[in-house]
């Protein structure tokens, strides 16, 4: 029931989309910005949606404060910084690297490398069991003994 | 009286199943036939009793009486019929009525087919499948009883909740769990498998139907939800890996490893003890996903019901259940026999390979899904975890995936060389090398993620091409064509089409994610606006009237050079639950599509005019055409005569040329 419980969600949270066109700054270039930021910072009161996604009026403040940003000559960086400043890093979808947060990154690489260790030891000491081959003078005896 | 007919004979499949549990088991211990038969005979029954008493809800829906509690919260006379009847599993009760149901079919199917099985393995699968069919039922019946009446009875019902009130709901939960329930049975070869201490040829035969249909279905579900969320939430969002999703994801995943490495222990004897753990990791996925959904632990409101005491019930069961599974996999399998030897380069490998990419994929998302919980639980900091994340780790673990995927099916088993491996891949290289250098030039160098999606896109589907070529032997003029394709099996275009599917999948999933764009706009009638290569000009708004919902219908016309289509893009109201609902106009096309969804009236826009949104997708439709593609894959292979559920089970594998591919 995956999706129709995602499903759900919507119904209280997004009855209309996100971005409304009062919103959008004139530069095509910061409003480009703005989406761009806006699609990695969570909405708070959402599930597991940004606040380019979502309708939420805690979603439009959060947009509209963004785009103040940008207008008044903030980079991305700074931008970014002020709403989690204010925020916490709970709305980085990205997680910040910390060492907290370490094992989550470094977590999919370490079983990739140890799923191949342990393959490749696994399939290396295997084949040191197979049977060394015979020696000549050995193959010259099977034949006598096998063909007399 | 049909709810009380239901209730009563879903307390009796509980009796049943408590006694397919137990008497199969020690009849197969002692070796004792009847007993062994008596489980067949059980399955049949609990199965019967389970499709009666799912019946009898489905009756009080399409009623539909109100005085049973459930069909009123989740019902309406002016609901359409098949939503009435689709609302049966559209809520908590009914949906896990629906689970058990289908474990108890799958479970009647194992009694009843003359499958060639040994009668003990038989008997301990159903002995295992009575297991958890009691446990669920004792689930249902003390924490989530379908049945119970409402007094004195209301004269109308609440809705379903209009945004079920979908095809999508007709199709995607009963695919999802069948997909959920047949791991069951993998899951239950697998245990018998331990406690029997045996898991050979004839073994992976019997279960490997099973991983199939599971797979297929499971495959069909995810992607018929996807699609489903596509037209209906209104912004054309196809993944959100969210908890809930990502619960299908992980079953899927382990689940595509489980199918592989079945043939691999079918066919070559090797592997053994890896498969059987992830028999039992498939279903411990599923569980989980059934526990995230049901338990509301991530306090996720997609959940239909979040009771702690139901939660907290299938935590036990996933902790009881899989902390036996693992006790006995941990004491059994060392002790099993050790599978047969292959070279460091074989089909073999390639396969290991597959696999820990596969585990290695589910295990990033386990850890996305669940470290936020545990970092909260242990008072850590909150952390959110999205796509971002998922796009540094999944998607490598991935793209490394597609890397193995064409070539593994052209190495030899036992032992190959690289040499020959390069022959046989150096026309996929170079069509992955030709697609490479054209991305380039269209996208500029700097989108690399985009050129390698691309890149490996083309390389996956000409490999799989490359196995039909090689199969078919064209250009070799040996017999005629048609019989060499006939002499192909099944499994082999199930293979094919499997990873062609694969390669669609890839190349929708890139162009989507990189070449998607949107606008807002505030329209009225008469006015125009450009999207993706497309004038989208809105002709006019009137309202409709549903059969149980009132709707804005705003009509477009897209113009894309000399060629026009109408859309109609219409916002839905329910009044009976107060519910708003998108259903967006989208032009499906091979090459993509162009979307449109509006905004309520009045809403954000002066009067007269409407919030109208446009999207251009393109190729977002390979993201469900693909998973079809290799669900189809499945099918194919289940036609084959050595998967039949149900078919003799031929002992001798007819010998193989050393190119057949892996059936999977």
């Amino acid at each position: 029931m995956v999706r129709t419980a995602l499903l759900l969600l919507l119904v209280v949270t997004a009855p209309a989309a996100a971005v409304l066109p009062a919103e959008q700054l004139a530069d095509p270039v910061k409003e480009a910005r703005a989406r761009a930021i806006s699609r990695d910072l969570r909405c708070v009161q959402c599930q597991n949606q940004s606040i380019d996604d979502s309708d939420a009026p805690i979603a439009h403040d959060l947009r509209v404060i963004l785009r103040e940003r940008i207008s008044a000559g903030a980079t991305d960086a700074e931008a970014q910084d002020y709403i989690v400043r204010r925020y916490g890093s709970y709305v980085l979808l990205k997680p910040p690297l910390e060492a907290a947060t370490l094992p989550l990154w470094l977590g999919p690489a370490a079983i990739v490398g140890l799923g191949a260790v342990a393959a490749f030891v696994t399939i290396a000491r295997r084949r040191e069991t197979t049977p060394t081959p015979l020696t000549p003078a050995e193959t010259a005896r099977v034949d006598t003994l096998l063909d007399p | 009286m049909s709810a009380e007919i239901g209730h009563f004979a879903l307390l009796l499949a509980f009796a049943v199943a408590v006694a397919q549990f137990a008497v199969p088991l020690i009849g197969a211990s002692r070796g004792d036939p009847a007993l062994m038969a008596f489980g067949r005979a059980a399955a049949g029954v609990h199965g019967g009793l389970i499709l009666l008493s799912f019946l009898c809800l489905m009756a009080a829906f399409a009623g539909p009486d109100f005085s049973v509690a459930l069909v009123a919260e989740h019902s309406h006379s002016t609901q359409p019929l098949i939503y009435r009847l689709g609302a049966t599993w559209g809520n908590h009760e009914g949906s896990m009525l629906l689970w058990v149901l289908i474990l108890s079919t799958f479970g009647a199917l194992i009694a009843g087919t003359d499958s060639g099985m040994r009668e003990s393995l038989r008997a301990r699968v159903l002995g295992i499948q009575g297991g958890i069919g009691a446990l669920f039922l004792a689930f249902i019946i003390f924490t989530s009883n379908p049945f119970k009446r409402l007094f004195p009875a209301p004269i109308e019902g609440s809705e379903l909740n209009p945004l079920l009130q979908d095809p999508g709901l007709i199709l995607h939960p009963p695919l999802l769990y069948v997909g959920y329930v047949g791991f069951s049975v993998a899951f239950a070869f697998a245990a018998a498998a331990l406690i029997e201490g045996r898991a050979d040829a004839h073994w992976a035969r019997a279960v490997r139907p099973w991983v199939l249909l599971a797979w297929t279905a499971l495959t069909a579900g995810i992607a018929a939800g996807s699609h489903w969320a596509y037209y209906t939430l209104g912004w054309g969002g196809w993944w959100f890996w969210d908890p809930v999703e990502n619960a299908s994801l992980m079953p899927w995943l382990v689940g595509t490893a489980l199918l592989h490495s079945v043939s691999v222990l079918e066919r070559r004897g090797a592997l053994i003890s890896w498969t059987l753990l992830l028999a039992i990791l498939a279903f411990t996925l599923s569980l989980i996903g059934t526990f995230l959904v049901r338990s509301g632990v991530l306090t996720s409101v997609h959940a239909f019901a979040v009771d702690p005491a139901r939660g907290i019930f299938i935590l036990g069961m996933v902790v009881g259940q899989t902390g036996i599974a693992f006790a006995l996999f941990a004491w059994r399998a060392p002790h099993m026999r050790s599978g047969a030897l292959f070279g460091a380069v074989s089909r073999e490998s390639g396969l290991v390979a597959n696999n820990i990419l596969l585990a290695s994929a589910a295990a990033t998302v386990f850890l996305g899904t669940f470290y936020p919980v545990l970092l909260d639980v242990t008072g850590g900091d909150k952390v959110s975890v999205g796509p971002p994340y998922y796009v540094i780790t999944f998607a490598p673990i991935m793209a490394a995936l597609l890397l193995v995927l064409a070539a593994g099916p052209m190495l030899r088993w036992r032992r190959d060389n690289w040499a020959h491996l390069w022959t046989r891949v150096r026309r996929p290289a170079l069509v992955a090398a030709i697609a490479a250098l054209v991305t380039v030039l269209v996208a500029g160098v700097g989108k690399l993620p985009v050129v390698a999606g691309f890149a490996l896109a083309a390389w996956v589907l000409a490999g799989a091409v490359a196995i039909l070529v090689h199969r078919w032997r064209l250009g070799s003029g040996e017999g005629s064509l048609v019989r060499r394709l006939r002499a192909t099996p099944p499994s082999v275009y199930g293979l094919v089409l499997g990873h062609l599917g694969m390669g669609i999948l890839a190349a929708g999933v890139t162009a989507a994610s990189a070449f998607s764009t949107d606008r807002v706009a505030t329209m009225r009638p008469g006015q125009s606006v450009a999207i993706g290569g497309v004038t989208a000009r809105l002709d006019s708004v009137a309202p409709v009237q549903g059969p149980n919902y009132q709707a804005v219908r705003a009509n477009f016309t897209l113009i894309h050079g000399d060629h026009a289509r109408l859309i109609a893009s219409e916002r839905r109201f329910y009044p009976v639950s107060g519910t708003r609902t998108t259903a967006a106009g989208i032009t499906d096309g091979v090459f993509g599509n162009t979307y449109v969804a509006i905004g309520d009236p009045g809403d954000g826009a002066p009067d007269g005019a409407l919030v109208v949104r446009l999207y251009d997708h393109p190729l977002v439709g390979w993201i469900w055409a693909g998973p079809m593609l290799m669900a189809l894959g499945g099918l194919f292979s289940l036609t084959d005569r050595r998967h039949r559920i149900g078919a003799p089970v031929r002992m001798a594998a007819t010998s193989s040329s050393a190119l057949m591919p892996v059936p999977a």
